[in-house]
Formats: C-alpha cells, sequence, structure tokens
C-alpha cells in the first residue's frame, strides 16, 4: 500500500470557438488537471490560465474569453466540476 | 392577455421575413415591429466582400430563448421572433431578423433595441469577416465592458 498522495489527474476536454479555434488550430483541446482533493474542481479562471500556458498563441485573446459549462456562463471565480457534459471558451461574441 | 409566445430559429438558408408574420398576430396586437441586421459592403473604409458566422449552436439557441422570454415579460409584448442565420451571408441579405408585437407601439419600439443589444452581448455566434482580397478576419469586440 503506497502512503505518498499523489494529485488525481484528470483530462478533460475544452471546445474551442471562432478565433480561438484558429489560434489553436483545433475544436477540442484535451487539458490534463492536477486536483490536489478529490472535488475534481477548478475555478473557471484557473482552467482558462492552463490553456493559456498550454497554447500561448491563446495568450492576447483569453483576458476576454468566458467560460460555458453546459451551455451556461460562469464567473470567473466560478467553482467547475471537471466532471461536466461540456466546458467551452467563447470569445467576444459577434452575431447579428 | 396574450398567449404569449416565442419563436427562435438558427437557420442555414437565406431569412424570409414573410414567413414568420403570422407569428406575431394576434386579435388584441396593435403593433408590429422588425429588425433586420444585414451584411453591409464597407466598415470603416473598408470592403467586405462577405460575412461568414458560426455558433455555439446549442448554446446560442438557448440564450436566444432566454432573451426572447425576457423580452416579453419586460416589455409586455405578445409575441417575439428571433432568427439568426449562419455560414455565408452575402451583401444585402439579413444574417439577424426580430420581430415583436404588442397592444401599442411604444413597447415594440423599446423591445427591438433591447433585444439586439442582448443577442450581441450574449449568444455565442461570430462572424468572421472577408475582405475584396479573400482575406479573413474574426470579428471579437474587446469592448463590451
Amino acid at each position: 500500500m503506497r502512503l505518498v498522495v499523489e494529485p488525481n489527474v484528470i483530462s478533460r476536454r475544452v471546445v474551442l470557438f471562432a478565433g480561438a479555434k484558429d489560434l489553436v488550430g483545433a475544436q477540442e483541446v484535451t487539458l490534463e488537471f492536477k486536483c490536489h482533493d478529490a472535488t475534481n474542481k477548478l475555478t473557471a479562471q484557473k482552467i482558462l490560465s492552463l490553456l493559456g500556458e498550454l497554447y500561448p498563441s491563446l495568450l492576447d485573446l483569453l483576458p476576454s474569453c468566458r467560460l460555458a459549462v453546459d451551455c451556461e456562463y460562469v464567473s470567473g471565480e466560478t467553482l467547475v466540476d471537471l466532471g461536466a457534459d461540456e466546458i467551452a471558451v467563447i470569445p467576444p461574441v459577434s452575431g447579428g | 392577455m396574450f398567449d404569449r409566445r416565442i419563436k427562435v430559429e438558427i437557420v442555414d438558408v437565406p431569412i424570409v421575413r414573410e414567413r414568420y408574420d403570422d407569428e406575431l398576430s394576434h386579435q388584441d396586437v396593435g403593433a408590429h415591429a422588425w429588425f433586420a441586421g444585414v451584411t453591409r459592403r464597407t466598415t470603416q473604409g473598408k470592403i467586405t466582400s462577405l460575412l461568414h458566422y458560426e455558433a455555439h449552436r446549442e448554446m446560442a439557441l438557448k440564450q436566444m430563448e432566454e432573451i426572447a422570454d425576457e423580452a416579453l415579460e419586460r416589455f409586455s409584448l405578445a409575441a417575439v421572433v428571433l432568427v439568426h442565420r449562419l455560414g455565408a451571408v452575402p451583401i444585402g441579405e439579413a444574417s439577424v431578423l426580430v420581430g415583436c408585437s404588442s397592444s401599442h407601439r411604444p413597447e415594440v419600439f423599446t423591445a427591438l433595441p433591447w433585444i439586439m443589444d442582448r443577442l450581441k452581448r450574449d449568444v455565442p455566434i461570430w462572424k468572421k469577416e472577408y475582405d475584396d482580397q479573400g482575406a479573413g478576419d474574426w470579428i471579437h469586440p474587446q469592448n463590451l465592458a
């Protein structure tokens, strides 16, 4: 039996749109999150900053992006359940 | 009272406004109002050849329904129509159509800009603007505080 507590590593798909999708060159990316407790939750802001570390091409756009979890916007401080059906990066919208 | 209703659609074909006329009709309604946003040829002196729209479709529909529902309540409307087109939208054609009806005109005159402002702030739809050289740029407005 191992007594060393390893962080929980969770793979998680994140969906990208419009400019974010083009900057990364993919509609979806898979991020690996290290969670140090069993809640499997991270703030939206943390998820966005991890994306920026992995994909520096997004760094200019990310500060103006919002995160949507299961089709609802969440604020930066919101704790996001990494088991949600969908986590999406929503760049500033330009419909109409 | 009205049997209040909304009609929300995302389409991949040209928007034909007449198709939605019946949605606004009601015997106790005295005002119908429509707004259509269409592709313009020039933006700040630059020539646009085409706009191409994409969406997070499921979330966009959900957001549009929420906006239509809230507009019904807020402005005592009888009906709201909210339609957005995706894909290529050539010059002069509509990318968005908003319609509403009410007993009197002040409500519909106030509701139309409110609905459009909310759509432009929250609905996950994006346009890519192509210039006359065929180069495309995503439009991501940064000043929406």
